[in-house]
């Protein structure tokens, strides 16, 4: 075990974890941002993703005590006090089925777009090939990428 | 065709009504009667006592309305529907509405079963009476108040008015109807006035799944608990003979391993210190030697279909007479492998289980009978049992199965402490409840012209066909009609996968009557208009499905999936379903990409009654339809020596955004009785798919998934 600091939404928080756990448990088990989920465990799924330094990546598959330096965000962090244009898009359209899923495809969704503020559907589909929805709700998510993409502009 | 409409309800049994505490009324009601898979109607709801209630509705004094709805949600959206309809007799603003989940009560859990797509069929009577009662009672004593007779008194969106034009909120009679009598008559409304039903309504649920609070099961902590990772024995026909928890108790975090059963339990104070302490156990497994391969359930499947005589179904007419007469017989064997359901939040549950009470948290569709099998298990009596129900990350069957609440019942009552167990991926795919493979064989006589026997043969592992899947379309359509099933007991555990059976029986079916189109020259959805044409409705009651429905419906898809009026690089493919009191058609367009299909589009016609909420219908069907497509192209599992060769997404095949068609819904419009969403979008995908791809490649698909034939035959595609 050892200690380390993380700046995580925002807020330094120290931790203390063994130095190969996954960020993903840190943060659902040691800070209680259950927010961020687990699906696969191994890079599969997204449903782990969460922001480093802006850019997405899977909790599940980076140990936490090699992030000490960056800056971490997660769904939790993603609204101020209003919903960010990716979440009102999301609810606009109604995404979500189960809802598990829709934390990931949110991160993913917001640091594309940062990326591609306009994209065309062949490059969300791209994009978001890599979040499963075990119940197949992309086509709203497609959309809703589609919607978030014209409310930033 | 059933009407759901006339169900008579002794409203004095199933409402009662109290004050609330804090000022305003409290309605107690039976949700749902019968949400039991094998739905029986809501008949016996007069049996029932004040404390089998499982639903209440809480008017508060600024007339806002919360509604406790008890029904598991996994995603379907009835969190949402059934509170709609509610608030729709009881005439309030839907933004003065909100909903929560109610709680497993000890009493009351007899009919809390998500599951079968029944949740709204056999809410819906139930559901409109409360409404319409409650909002006679606050019309009453608005009327009281005024000195009226209430019939002079009117409410709508939360105000009631009486012939003067003077006004009170539900809110300032809510104190006064609370002490009033339950009226036995009311009127519902009639489906032109609905102001709800019909409009689209955001998931109740949405702030808090796009902001990432806690909602799930695996969101779920209480003070002091560890969190626990089971290893059960990685084949089936297993069995613990030693083990070696040395390495695990060295673990960080790890602080107790215990044998129960032929599982290990490792507590810790994290999910991954427990999962680490998992993965070092030194294990010794054994087995009796009865080690299942799939190549030999392909073989005992086979033997099945083989056999001269099944368990018979439905037989009319005598089908072996019409072969012998046939003009042409065709005959063709259908197989699907094993699926796991891999629901997207893997399998969890909490337990904590001390002297005074059983505390379970966690999803499940199926708490009632889960909670009995825990009292059970642990010899406790079932009032000290308090189940909370999380949202569920997606069903598809496998939380009707309380294993895995069993798990943790028991590691608690083991180790007295408050647990969570939680399923790895691995754990979720290699321990599952899966589908189990199935073979269909089919054989049509031709005579004529016209289709006179129908002879279908089912095998499967474990189990058949259940309830009146024997008697769904063709039944009644073709005068010589025989099912028969049988099947081979094995030691992997199977059940029931979003649209159980049809899920694949429909692909069978409808990629079947595409080949007897084929053969008789006709288009393949004039063939299915022409053999609805012989059902007459109503006539054999165990015939559910409705010929002129289904015939609407397909007209329907037919119409706007543009049926045969596509450009020349698209192909097209067409089925037409019923499963679950829901009439369904759908149009495939593919085009071909280096011979391989690209699916572009489904056009999706649906017959489900009143649609409750569009935009969470739409929501289903657009699931159940990649849904079905997604595992008719890939889904693919099997077993060496009694263990699965896929147990994470790294190799076991889920659909991706790029494989997706875009998915088109349309609904015929009626006002008959709503019927479920949740699975009937699924079957005709995979069978309208195979079509398509038949009609670009002459390819005939008989197997899932597909991708394998496609593969394997790939030398033979040309386009
Ligand atoms: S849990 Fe991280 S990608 Fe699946
Ligand atoms: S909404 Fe259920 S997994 Fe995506």
């Amino acid at each position: 075990m050892s200690s380390f600091n993380l700046k995580v939404n925002g807020n330094k928080v120290s931790v203390t974890a063994d130095d190969d756990t996954p960020l993903l448990w840190v943060l659902r088990d040691e800070l209680n941002l259950v927010g961020t989920k687990y699906g696969c465990g191994i890079g599969q799924c997204g449903a782990c993703t969460v922001h480093v330094d802006g850019v997405a990546m899977r909790s599940c598959s980076i140990p936490a005590s090699r992030l000490t330096d960056s800056d971490i965000t997660t769904i939790e962090g993603l609204a101020s006090d209003k919903l960010s244009p990716v979440q009102e898009a999301w609810k606009e359209l109604d995404v979500p089925q189960c809802g598990y899923c829709q934390a990931g495809q949110i991160m993913t969704a917001t640091s594309f777009l940062k990326q591609n503020p306009s994209p065309d559907n062949e490059e969300i589909r791209s994009a978001m090939h890599g979040n499963l929805c075990r119940c197949a709700s992309y086509n709203r998510i497609e959309k809703a990428v589609a919607l978030a993409a014209k409310k930033m502009s | 065709m059933k009407d759901q409409n006339k169900v008579t309800f002794s409203r004095r049994s199933f409402i009662r009504t109290s004050a609330l505490a804090s000022g305003g009324l409290l309605i107690g009601f039976n949700f749902l009667t019968a949400c039991e898979e094998t739905a029986k109607p809501p008949v016996d709801i007069s049996k029932l006592n004040f404390n089998e209630f499982n639903a209440f509705i809480e008017i508060a004094d600024n007339g806002y309305v919360t509604i406790y709805s008890p029904n598991p949600e996994i995603g379907q959206g009835v969190k949402t529907s059934m509170p709609m309809i509610i608030a729709e007799e009881l005439d309030v603003p839907w933004e003065h509405v909100s909903v929560k989940q109610g709680d497993l009560d000890t009493k009351n859990f007899q009919r809390q079963v998500a599951g079968g797509s029944q949740s709204i069929r056999f809410g819906w009577d139930a559901l409109r009476q409360t409404g319409a009662t409650a909002k006679q009672m606050l019309i009453n004593a608005a009327a009281a108040k005024w000195a009226v007779d209430a019939s002079t008194c009117k409410a709508a969106d939360g105000i009631i008015t009486n012939a003067n034009g003077d006004t009170l909120g539900y809110g300032d009679v809510v104190n006064e109807a609370a002490g009033l009598e339950v009226p036995e008559d009311v009127s519902l409304k009639s489906p032109q006035d609905y102001k709800i039903i019909g409009k689209d309504a955001i998931n109740v649920d949405m702030e808090k799944i796009i902001t990432g609070q806690p909602l799930f099961g695996l969101d779920y902590t209480s003070e002091g608990m560890f969190y626990v990772s089971v290893a059960r024995p990685p084949a089936f026909g297993q069995k613990i003979s030693s083990f070696d928890a040395t390495a695990t108790k060295a673990v960080n975090g790890v602080s107790e391993v215990v044998q129960f059963g032929d599982k290990i339990a490792v507590l810790a104070s994290s999910t991954w210190a427990a999962m680490k302490g998992k993965k070092v156990l030194q294990i010794e497994w054994t087995s009796d030697g009865n080690l299942e391969n799939t190549s030999d359930h392909n073989d005992e499947l086979n033997k099945i279909l083989d056999r001269k005589n099944l368990d018979v179904r439905r037989e009319d007419g005598n089908v072996e007479k019409a072969f012998a007469e046939a003009d042409k017989i065709i005959e063709r064997t259908y197989e699907s492998p094993f699926l796991p359901h891999n629901c997207m939040e893997p399998m969890n549950f909490y337990a904590n289980i001390t002297e005074e009470k059983v505390h379970l948290v966690g999803p499940i569709q199926t708490p009632a009978g889960t909670a009995r099998r825990i009292a059970n298990l642990i010899n406790r009596n079932e009032e000290d049992i308090h189940l909370e129900m999380t949202r569920m990350g997606g069903g598809f069957g496998r939380r009707l199965y309380g294993d895995f609440a069993l798990e943790a019942a028991e590691i608690s009552n083991l180790t007295k402490k408050p647990v969570k167990v939680v399923f790895s991926r691995e754990d979720d795919m290699a321990a599952g409840i899966y589908r189990p493979a199935i073979k269909y064989r089919i054989k049509a006589s031709l005579k004529d012209g016209k289709v006179t026997a129908y002879h279908l043969k089912e095998a499967a592992i474990n189990s058949n066909m259940y309830g009146l899947i024997p008697h769904f379309f063709p039944a009644g359509a073709i005068e010589n009609y025989k099912v028969e099933s049988g099947n081979y007991r094995s030691n992997i555990t199977t059940g029931a996968w979003r649209a159980p059976y049809t899920n694949f029986l429909a692909f069978a079916e409808q990629s079947f009557f595409d080949e007897l189109a084929n053969e008789l020259n006709v288009d393949a959805v004039q063939l299915r208009l022409d053999l609805l044409s012989n059902v007459e409705d109503g006539k054999d009651p165990n015939i559910q499905y409705s010929a002129k429905r289904m015939i609407d419906t397909i007209k329907l898809a037919a119409e706007k999936g543009k049926w045969g009026k596509t450009n020349a690089n698209t192909y097209q493919g067409f089925a037409a379903y019923y499963s679950h009191n829901t009439h369904v058609a759908e149009v495939v367009d593919i085009t071909l990409n280096n011979g391989q299909p690209k699916i572009e589009k489904v056009t999706v016609a649906v017959d489900c009654g009143i649609v409750v909420n569009p935009t969470g219908a739409k929501n289903q069907i657009e699931g159940g339809v990649i849904d079905g497509i997604g595992h008719a192209m890939y889904g693919d599992f099997s077993f060496e020596e009694g263990k699965p060769n896929d147990v994470n997404f790294n190799t076991y095949r889920l659909i991706r955004m790029r494989e997706t068609p875009i998915v088109e819904t349309h609904f015929v419009e009626n006002e008959l009785s709503p019927t479920g969403l949740g699975e009937p979008g699924l079957p005709p995908a995979g069978g309208a798919l195979a079509n398509a791809i038949r009609n670009a490649t002459g390819q005939i698909l008989t197997k899932q998934p597909f991708i394998k034939e496609l593969n394997t035959r790939k030398t033979d595609l040309t386009i």
